[in-house]
């Protein structure tokens, strides 16, 4: 674990601290999520460390909680779009065919609208809960994992060395396992930081639309949404939200930028 | 000139395919899934009564496929029907916002195209130097700042502490050109700020691209300079990577203008679409679905139909 | 003015590598070269990959490529150092008084623009002609270059033309301003062996004619042997030895020069056929998937144990679509394979696991022949689990020995192909198909992706191997030297038919059919004056053209 640059350490120390603190929110917190304990938009004091929100909230407690509900759906979203995507996606590199063709045609379909788009189109359909949130983002976003893993997979199929397994009569999973998966691993981790960044600023964007997380439950962008009136008057309540969904993602992005590094170098001496 | 013109032809019947098939999943997104229209605008309330009435009205007893048909062709002679929430006629609310829509995105695209080829071109010609790395830095921020937040920073900043700039950006027929960009100038800047980055990385990975080229090695030993090289021999093999660049970020450009027109209030079509998805206005959602996926499409059908037509190969067959 | 056209004092050059994981480090990859060249000759630079030998001749317009930079020494062209002089004198001299023809000409024409406008660029640009002067000289030189249609050829685009004609017309492109020298960097390289002779010859006689001087760069000691004056040879950025070509091919005093000289002098006694062979492919036809031709039509050779059968055509020829076939991955339309005395299944699905093992395969291009992410360990350790369920300290013996037998040892067993040099890449892939304790290998272009010498040492390994481990080859390759080197027999193909078939001795000797006799005749052989009498023997002409 030696050579960390500096940018990789700053990265995982934020995403740590956000992490920690999603999970440790309830201890953390030094209100109620929805408790009204002081006027409308007081300024940070000893008392409130980040002031109040337009209903007189405690914001950090808001804050806390809402990294709480952004990040746990942004992970679950994380987890479903990349089991999906990459399970779908080396099986459809494997299997090759009709199967093939019929799931990467879908995906194009898919990917040739907008994904919020798309998402707006749903969610105007379907009761905005969490769990739907959930599975919409993750799904819509599967399309993106299906392709790499695809791509990943056909160009490790061809090579050499797979033809060696294949004939020397190597089973399938043998094949997926010990000689296409290793290889694929590397690009399908960083995605997974990229990934995890897009449902971050996906959900966020949702709830700060209105059509997210819905109120009393914080998060984030609707912590964001709540508190922009307040912009117009000269309270940056708003912003604090913002930024701390702009650190995560950065932090994130460094960290997933230091692994692709890391793993493309150990790769192959000479590429 | 055949290949090309069959290439081009199929490119553009693909499209049309591609928007019909958008068209159903659309349609069907909306009525198929489990949610129930009436329902939910009468709300959990709702007499049962009312909720039949609503069902005959929205015509949601018909068969899906009848229903698609007819708002499919309706779609295409321009009528889009009408939104449940206000009565109103779709079409005719949707054509001014469209256009409004439109005039942000092409404002934002005057400014932002020339500035992230230029910009482009500055990283390129100091490649690896610090204005390359700050342009890398931009980029890996940008992708992760989302695009509300650098409209409130903007906002905070230039429109509330400066008062340079209105904070909201409403506009009506009876401005003159100036007072409208003025008025949005900030979603502008944001938009800019929003496409900017993407852009600029890409518009360099096409240019470095075409310079690593072997034929350009070739040109700088024919003992031409640094001009030449790059307006006889990079510049006619760029222009259709750039050009597809350049379709794809307007195409991103769409889908940032939804989020932007609610921060700044803009009455375009995003903000009309995210109002009506919030009222669970089925019809309104599905129609500005249909436009922004085929103005997507659109931007994208360009981007291909350019690198055909630039592609040597393709013009000049064996 | 001297009669000193280049004069080059101890050159240095420097390029910068990064390393991975690592700060970019700054290294010296040319030590001091000196030599010169006077109007009108021709100096060949020889030597392996890694020799710097292009990075020499680049530096001669004073042109670095990449991150390569001149870090010391002289270049005198004309009379003037090129290394002080501004970048607008280098300028004047690049594409005028020196010019350029690479390797890839495919890639170093424009694809944008006509054939002609490229050809004539440097000519107009350098103010030595008008378009039209340019214009009518760059038809002269396609038409003595041997391009069909010489005086339309100019009109069309380079992806309209083959590669052996693009080739010439890079040619013409670095004549047309009528330098005084011409940087040649592995012109034929490229090239299918009938053509590599025509462009050869082209390039030849355009010296001769134009009394230009040239720097002819290539890896290949027969080649230059035929077009220069003067040879030098390199190796890691020294000079190895210096001198007129007919010194360094008859009389070498270093021993790198001479193992260069005598490579592929590989003695092999040819093995008399046997009663029962252990590979016979009978009347095989085979088409790809999707695809309306056959591009193999009734293909009959047998392979006998222990020996070598060589497979030998040029690209196109359907000699690897024959290895495919054998393995299964491709099933014939028409015909069968015995092999070991029992008729294979034609797909690879049907094929038994002893099938397998004893039919092994060894591929090209050994970096991607082994998995990146296992050891060498494992990659020879596999197929001894897998066929012979070893397992622990057995396994790990055998592993040992095979190292051995391959001549790297135990010490590399804990290593990742990222590790290995080339040479040691191969010797690892063929230890893994020797673990499979095979009755026969198929050798795919094994030695192609080698430097000479290294390629030596593997074809002598895999000949020592046969005698030990009694296996046969079907040894696939476009190099006649190869096939010389160790075959039994011989099977010629050319457009998917066997052409020529039968022992090393009789397939060698004549009377030949033509295009067996324009395949022999173009391999260069390593003495002076071969091209010209090869020219004059020509019964057919070549494909490329």
């Amino acid at each position: 674990m030696k050579n960390i640059p500096v940018s990789a350490l700053i990265g995982l120390f934020f995403t740590a601290l956000y992490f920690l603190g999603a999970i440790f929110a309830p201890l953390l917190a030094p209100y109620g999520v929805g408790e009204v304990v002081g006027d409308v938009w007081e300024p940070a004091s000893a008392e409130f460390l980040l002031g109040t929100d337009n209903i007189g909230r405690d914001l950090l407690t808001r804050m806390i909680y809402g990294g709480q509900t952004t990040i746990f759906i942004a992970t679950a979203a994380t987890v479903l779009s990349f089991t999906t995507g990459s399970i779908l996606g080396f099986i459809a590199a494997e299997a090759g065919g009709w199967l093939d063709q019929a799931m990467s045609r879908f995906v194009d379909l898919i990917m040739s609208i907008p994904t919020l788009i798309f998402a707006l189109v749903v969610l105007s359909v379907m009761p905005v809960t969490i769990p739907t949130l959930i599975v919409v983002m993750g799904l819509l976003d599967s399309t993106r994992v299906y392709r790499l893993a695809r791509a990943v997979a056909v160009d490790i199929e061809v090579m050499d060395y797979v033809e060696a397994a294949r004939l020397r009569g190597e089973k399938t999973t043998w094949i997926i396992f010990r000689e296409i998966l290793p290889n694929a691993l590397s690009p399908l981790v960083a995605e997974m930081g990229l990934r995890f960044i897009f449902a971050v600023l996906f959900v966020s964007t949702l709830s700060f639309l209105g059509l997210g997380v819905q109120p009393p439950a914080a998060d984030w962008g609707g912590i964001v949404k709540e508190n922009k009136d307040g912009i117009v008057y000269g309270i940056p309540a708003a912003l604090i939200p913002a930024f701390a969904i702009a650190t995560l993602a950065i932090s994130v992005n460094l960290v997933a930028d230091w692994v692709l590094n890391r793993t493309t170098s150990l790769k192959g001496g000479r590429g | 000139m055949s290949p090309v013109f069959k290439l081009l032809a199929q490119r553009i019947a693909l499209s049309l395919l591609l928007l019909l098939l958008i068209s159903v999943v659309i349609f069907a997104g909306t009525m198929v899934l489990p949610g129930d229209v009436a329902q939910s605008i009468l709300g959990q309330s709702a007499t049962p009564e009312a909720l039949a009435n609503l069902r005959a009205e929205l015509g949601v007893n018909d068969p899906p496929v009848q229903r698609y048909f007819a708002w499919l062709f309706g779609a295409i002679q321009g009528d889009l029907g009408t939104a449940l929430t206000s009565g109103q006629d779709i079409s005719e609310a949707l054509a001014s916002r469209f256009w409004n829509t439109l005039f942000l995105a092409f404002w934002a695209a005057v400014v932002a195209v020339p500035l992230a080829i230029f910009l482009g071109l500055l990283a390129v010609r100091f490649k690896d130097r610090w204005p390359d790395k700050l342009i890398s830095g931009v980029t890996l921020a940008s992708i992760s700042i989302p695009e509300f937040l650098i409209g409130y920073v903007l906002m905070y900043l230039i429109a509330v502490k400066l008062r340079w700039f209105p904070s909201v950006a409403m506009i009506n027929d009876n401005m003159s050109l100036f007072e409208k960009l003025n008025a949005i100038a900030l979603p502008i800047a944001v938009l800019t700020l929003v496409v900017l980055a993407h852009m600029m990385r890409m518009t360099r990975a096409a240019i470095l691209n075409v310079m690593q080229s072997a034929y350009i090695e070739t040109a700088e030993l024919k003992g031409l300079n640094a001009f030449q090289v790059i307006y006889r021999h990079a510049f006619p093999n760029a222009v259709a990577p750039i050009v597809n660049v350049v379709m794809l970020n307007l195409a991103y450009l769409v889908v940032g203008v939804v989020v932007i027109e609610v921060v700044f209030v803009y009455p375009g079509m995003g903000q009309y679409l995210v109002d009506h998805v919030s009222k669970r206005d089925v019809p309104v959602v599905q129609a500005c679905g249909l436009i922004f996926a085929a103005v997507y499409i659109g931007l994208n059908m360009i981007a291909d139909i350019v690198a055909i037509l630039s592609n040597p190969r393709l013009r000049h067959p064996k | 003015m001297s009669d000193t056209l280049l004069k080059v004092r101890d050159l240095k050059i420097g390029a910068t590598i990064y390393p991975p994981g690592e700060k970019p480090k700054d290294i010296e990859i040319v030590h001091g070269v000196s030599f010169d060249l006077a109007p009108g000759k021709v100096l060949g630079l020889i030597g392996e990959s890694g020799a710097g030998k292009s990075t020499i001749g680049l530096a001669s317009m004073a042109y670095g490529r990449g991150g390569v930079r001149i870090t010391g020494g002289e270049v005198w062209v004309n009379g003037r150092d090129i290394l002080k002089t501004g970048l607008r004198d280098v300028r004047k001299l690049r594409g005028g008084e020196v010019t350029y023809v690479s390797q890839s000409a495919a890639a170093s024409f424009n694809p944008a623009k006509k054939i002609m406008d490229q050809v004539v660029e440097a000519a107009v640009e350098q103010k030595k002609f008008s378009r039209k002067e340019a214009e009518e000289r760059a038809r002269t030189l396609f038409a003595k270059l041997g391009l069909p249609d010489p005086d339309n050829i100019g009109e069309r685009y380079p992806h309209q033309v083959s590669g052996g004609q693009l080739q010439r017309c890079m040619t013409a492109l670095a004549l047309c301003p009528e330098p005084d020298l011409v940087v040649f960097d592995e012109p034929t390289t490229a090239l299918d062996v009938t053509t590599q002779i025509d462009v050869l010859m082209a390039i030849k006689e355009a010296i001769r004619d134009t009394g230009v001087a040239a720097l002819y760069i290539t890896h290949d000691l027969a080649v230059v042997a035929q077009v220069s004056d003067d040879i030098m040879v390199l190796k890691m950025g020294n000079t190895v030895e210096y001198g007129s070509v007919d010194q360094i091919i008859n009389n070498p005093q270093e021993e790198y020069t001479q193992a260069l000289v005598s490579v592929r002098s590989i003695e092999h006694e040819e093995k008399a056929p046997t009663p029962d062979p252990v590979l016979s492919v009978r009347n095989i036809t085979a088409r790809y998937k999707g695809t309306q031709f056959d591009v193999l039509h009734n293909v009959n050779v047998d392979l006998y144990p222990g020996q070598t059968l060589a497979v030998v055509g040029e690209s196109g020829s359907g000699k690897s679509t024959l290895a495919r076939v054998i393995t299964g991955l491709l099933p014939p339309r028409e015909g069968e394979i015995e092999f070991a005395g029992r008729t294979l299944s034609p797909d690879l699905k049907g094929r038994s696991r002893e099938d397998l093992r004893e039919l092994q395969m060894i591929y090209q291009m050994a970096d991607v022949a082994m998995n990146p992410r296992q050891t060498v360990g494992t990659i020879i350790g596999r197929p001894l689990e897998f066929y012979f369920g070893m397992r622990g300290g057995e396994k790990r013996k055998r592993i040992i020995e095979l190292l051995d037998e391959i001549e790297l040892g135990e010490k590399f067993m804990d290593r990742y192909p990222a590790e290995l040099s080339g040479g040691q890449k191969q010797r690892v892939c063929i230890a893994r198909s020797l673990a499979a304790k095979p009755k026969m290998i198929i050798c795919d272009e094994v030695t192609s992706a080698l430097d000479p010498l290294v390629a030596d040492g593997i074809l002598k390994l895999l000949l020592d191997l046969q005698k030990i481990e009694d296996v046969a080859y079907l040894f696939i390759t476009h190099d006649l030297a190869t096939v010389r080197a160790i075959s039994d027999n011989i099977a010629v193909m050319y457009q998917g038919k066997v052409q020529r078939y039968g022992g090393k001795s009789k397939v060698l000797s004549p009377p030949f059919d033509d295009y067996t006799d324009l395949l022999l005749s173009s391999v260069p052989e390593m003495k002076l004056g071969w091209l010209e009498e090869v020219i004059a023997n020509r019964k057919m002409e070549s494909a490329g053209n």
